[in-house]
């Protein structure tokens, strides 16, 4: 990269710039000074996410985690979901849950859930059969059939919590070796953070959680230490330009220094994420909520969460400089 | 312009190229003749619709099978060499011999390890009971070879199967340590890939009972079992079968359609070994006239009359197949029973109009979010914007044409992440502009702080697209499907979004600086 020395003499007269910008420079918001508040209000938000886990019992695991099977219909008409439990009420189908998609009443999940009524097709061949004696044939498109084991579930359990667990640990890890230990832990715990915190919007928004919604976290983790770098880089200068400086007051220079960037950025993501959650279908329903969620959260714990227990390390490891 | 700034402009206009030739055959079609590069990008079959199937082999069962297996040729062998055993027993997988006389243990000993290379002493603590007793288990290196055996040997099973079950393009392939996917694209019923799949061909061959000591179907004579024949047009018949097998299907070498006649339909037509033939001969030769019961996993599946012997170890057999039924009847023929039963875990079929929803959903995302986003660019940056947002499309371009070069298949997820890599790699590009503004700021000369920009920043970008690079690699391991497509869109994504957003941009920079001083920059 670029590593040649400045070529370009310092300019004689300094020429005032003037840039279109969304947090002017200058910026002094006392973020640091904020943090035992929102310290309380994340945690406070994520006890009363995990609190909608318990009451629940449980998350809206999809077909994937619990096992069953589920068929995605959609109705030529808009067809009352009433009609449809109708028409799957039937003795060798029990507990069936219809859900509507949200396509104007035309499209409808419905799910059997639990590992003995997945990996065979006959629950899938009951819910065709449930729909064709009402319905006659023609009126609805068949647009997915999926059926699920008990052993996937299994190991898919298995499986993310351990991918999830990796990738926060190597994430700390890198961070920890790029800067310093404690700026690991900072991240470390921003993303348990992030994480817990997606999981209880996953459930107060009762949306599923399936295969695709466990990347949508690992993302987020991605996501969120990239801003965390942003800050943490920032303060590692900030360190070695201003020694007389108190560290609480670097942090939060650099806070403010990144904001902009931060704002920036997390704004386009979110933008994009935005767009899919809106437009991209049923499909992908809970994939982009959990994305929406866990970069807004990971924006915000970058700043709120990472940097002061980086800080609150700094006091109880003692004077470094 | 100085030299290497050159190169680099040809490097990417060259990529550029490279990338439009690589996706015009996704886009244009049917693709022009005098493309060099015909293949279009793989869409997944979330996208074209079709039916994923997730096998379970049960290697234990076929590990289990095979101790028991050499516990009945140990019992034959102590026999054959005079060596009196009282019993012969399994637990688990460890063979018990307690022997009649504790002085011939030396002699099984060496037995067991001239012929059974497969097993070894148990540890004491899986029991030896004294003297006069032994303790066999299999090895583990034998567990381990069965083990990549069985898996190999189903993969190729299936793999014949389903290549022989006529679809575009079906993948196959080992997942995990006992898995097998399935992926039949565009197939929306897969009752009869399902079956073909799961057979676990026994084929016997067995004369039909005659005679008085036939007996009847409610009271079969002594030595003669009741079968069930296949069902044809919804009439069930029941056949009256010797119980004794003449031969079993492992005598077959080979099995094809061939035409028969027409008031029979197709016919299949098999090929025996010498051994088979020479068997085949003698029963067709000793029983002209007689039915031949072709026993297909335990259901009659032809009865046909004996008419004349058979020495040439060439037969056929007719029952009113039609050609997917005397297909598959080949194929069950030819490829043999498989290892290890298997069990079916997963099914998702995808029906084509989804698959089409999809493509407009994600296509409509994708549109909307990066104008949003290169809209804003522009905004807000004004002149290095726009750099930026050439740099993000090129990206996209690169990014989609690296799926088309290497044969990696578009998910929903995939487009998805393509979206996403959108909102995200701006963060290279937002990165270096605020540092360049905050050096402009400083008082430096455009050119001065475009150069210290790139360098400041250059360290962020590194660190922050690292991680997230390694935790697309973290997914990739966890996820199948459709979760892969997105770990792979993420990961290629941020090495086309470094090469465009970070070097891409700082060439048009240099291109600006050294074509003229510049003394004010668009930010």
């Amino acid at each position: 990269m670029a590593t040649r020395p400045s070529q370009g003499a310092p300019a004689k007269e300094p020429v005032a710039h003037r840039f279109f910008e969304l947090i002017p420079s200058g910026t002094q918001i006392d973020f640091v000074g904020l943090r035992f508040k929102m310290l309380v209000l994340s945690w406070a938000l994520i006890l009363i996410g995990l609190a909608s886990v318990w009451m629940k019992g449980g998350l809206n695991y999809g077909i994937d985690f619990a096992g069953g099977t589920m068929v995605h219909v959609k109705f030529s008409q808009p067809t009352p979901i009433s009609d449809i439990r109708g028409a799957l009420s039937r003795p060798d189908l029990k507990e069936v849950v219809v859900q509507d998609v949200g396509k104007g009443g035309q499209e409808f999940q419905i799910r059997v859930l639990g590992a003995e009524h997945g990996g065979e097709t006959a629950i899938a061949d009951a819910i065709k059969t449930g729909l064709r004696e009402r319905f006659g044939e023609g009126t609805y498109d068949v647009l997915r059939v999926e059926t699920v084991g008990p052993k996937v579930g299994k190991d898919l359990w298995r499986n993310a919590a351990l991918a999830v667990l990796a990738s926060t640990l190597v994430m700390g890890a890198y961070i920890a070796f790029r800067f310093e230990f404690r700026f690991g832990v900072g991240a470390a715990i921003a993303l348990i953070h992030d994480v817990l915190m997606t999981i209880g919007a996953l459930s107060i928004a009762n949306m599923e959680f399936d295969l695709t919604t466990v990347a949508a976290l690992l993302t987020v983790v991605g996501y969120s230490v990239h801003d965390t770098v942003i800050v943490s880089d920032r303060i590692r200068e900030n360190m070695k330009k201003m020694r007389r400086e108190s560290f609480a007051n670097i942090v939060n220079l650099s806070i403010n220094e990144t904001l902009s960037r931060t704002i920036i950025t997390s704004g386009t993501a979110i933008l994009v994420t935005a767009a899919l959650f809106v437009l991209g279908g049923s499909v992908i329903h809970s994939f982009a909520f959990a994305l929406l969620v866990g970069f807004i959260v990971g924006t915000y714990s970058s700043i709120y969460i990472a940097s002061p227990i980086v800080l609150y390390l700094e006091g109880s490891s003692g004077k470094r400089r | 312009m100085s030299r290497t700034v050159l190169y680099r402009v040809a490097l990417f206009v060259g990529l550029a190229v490279v990338a439009v030739v690589l996706l015009l055959p996704t886009f244009v079609r049917p693709a022009p003749s005098w493309l060099p590069w015909r293949q279009p990008v793989r869409l997944g079959l979330d996208l074209q619709g079709g039916t994923h199937l997730l096998y379970g082999v049960d290697i234990d069962q076929a590990i289990d099978r095979s101790v028991d297996r050499s516990m009945q040729d140990l019992e034959r062998e102590l026999r054959d060499a005079q060596i009196g055993a009282s019993s012969v027993e399994m637990t688990g997988r460890i063979i018990h011999i307690r022997l009649a006389n504790k002085d011939r243990r030396r002699d099984v000993e060496s037995l067991v390890k001239d012929r059974f290379p497969g097993l070894v002493r148990a540890t004491p603590s899986e029991g030896e009971g004294g003297d006069d007793d032994l303790a066999f288990t299999i090895e583990p290196r034998e567990v381990q070879r069965l083990r990549e055996n069985v898996r190999e040997q189903a993969l190729k099973i299936i793999r014949n199967r389903i290549d022989q079950f006529g679809v575009a393009e079906p993948t196959v392939q080992a997942q995990g340590n006992d898995e097998i996917v399935v992926q039949l694209p565009g197939i929306q019923d897969p009752q009869r890939a399902k079956e073909l799949i799961g057979r676990t061909a026994l084929l016997e061959f067995k004369l039909l009972a005659q005679g008085p000591q036939a007996g009847t179907v409610d009271k079969p004579g002594p030595g003669v079992q009741v079968l069930p024949g296949k069902s044809e047009t919804g009439r069930r018949q029941s056949y009256l079968v010797e119980r004794r097998t003449l031969m079993t299907g492992d005598v077959l070498t080979d099995a094809r359609v061939s035409p028969g006649s027409a008031t029979e339909g197709m016919a299949v037509e098999f090929v025996l070994d010498a051994r088979g033939a020479k068997q085949f001969g003698q029963v067709t030769t000793t029983s002209v006239g007689r039915n031949l019961a072709i026993v297909l996993d335990g259901v009659v599946e032809s009865a046909p009359v004996i008419r004349e012997p058979i020495t040439g170890g060439r037969g056929q057999i007719t029952g009113r197949f039609d050609f997917a039924e005397a297909q598959d009847l080949a194929n069950v023929l030819r490829n043999g029973a498989l290892p290890a039963p298997l069990k079916l875990m997963e099914e998702r079929t995808v029906g084509p109009s989804l698959g089409q929803d999809s493509i407009r959903n994600g296509i409509l995302s994708f549109v909307v979010g990066s104008a949003s986003v290169i809209l804003f660019m522009v905004l807000y940056y004004r002149g290095g914007g726009l750099i930026a947002d050439g740099a993000l499309l090129m990206n996209v371009l690169l990014l989609v044409a690296t799926f088309a070069a290497f044969g990696f298949t578009l998910s929903l997820p995939g487009i998805a992440g393509i979206v996403l890599t959108i909102g995200m790699a701006v963060d290279a590009n937002v990165l270096i502009l605020e540092r360049i503004r905050e050096e402009l700021r400083l008082g430096k000369t455009p050119r001065a702080a475009i150069e210290a920009g790139y360098e400041r920043a250059w360290y962020a970008i590194r660190d922050s697209n690292l991680t997230t690079f390694l935790s697309g690699l973290i997914l990739f391991q966890f996820g199948t499907g459709p979760v892969r497509g997105f770990a792979i869109t993420l990961c290629v994504g941020i090495l086309t979004s470094l090469a465009t957003g970070v070097f891409g941009t700082r060439v048009v920079y240099d291109m600006l600086t050294t074509r003229r001083r510049l003394t004010t920059v668009s930010l």
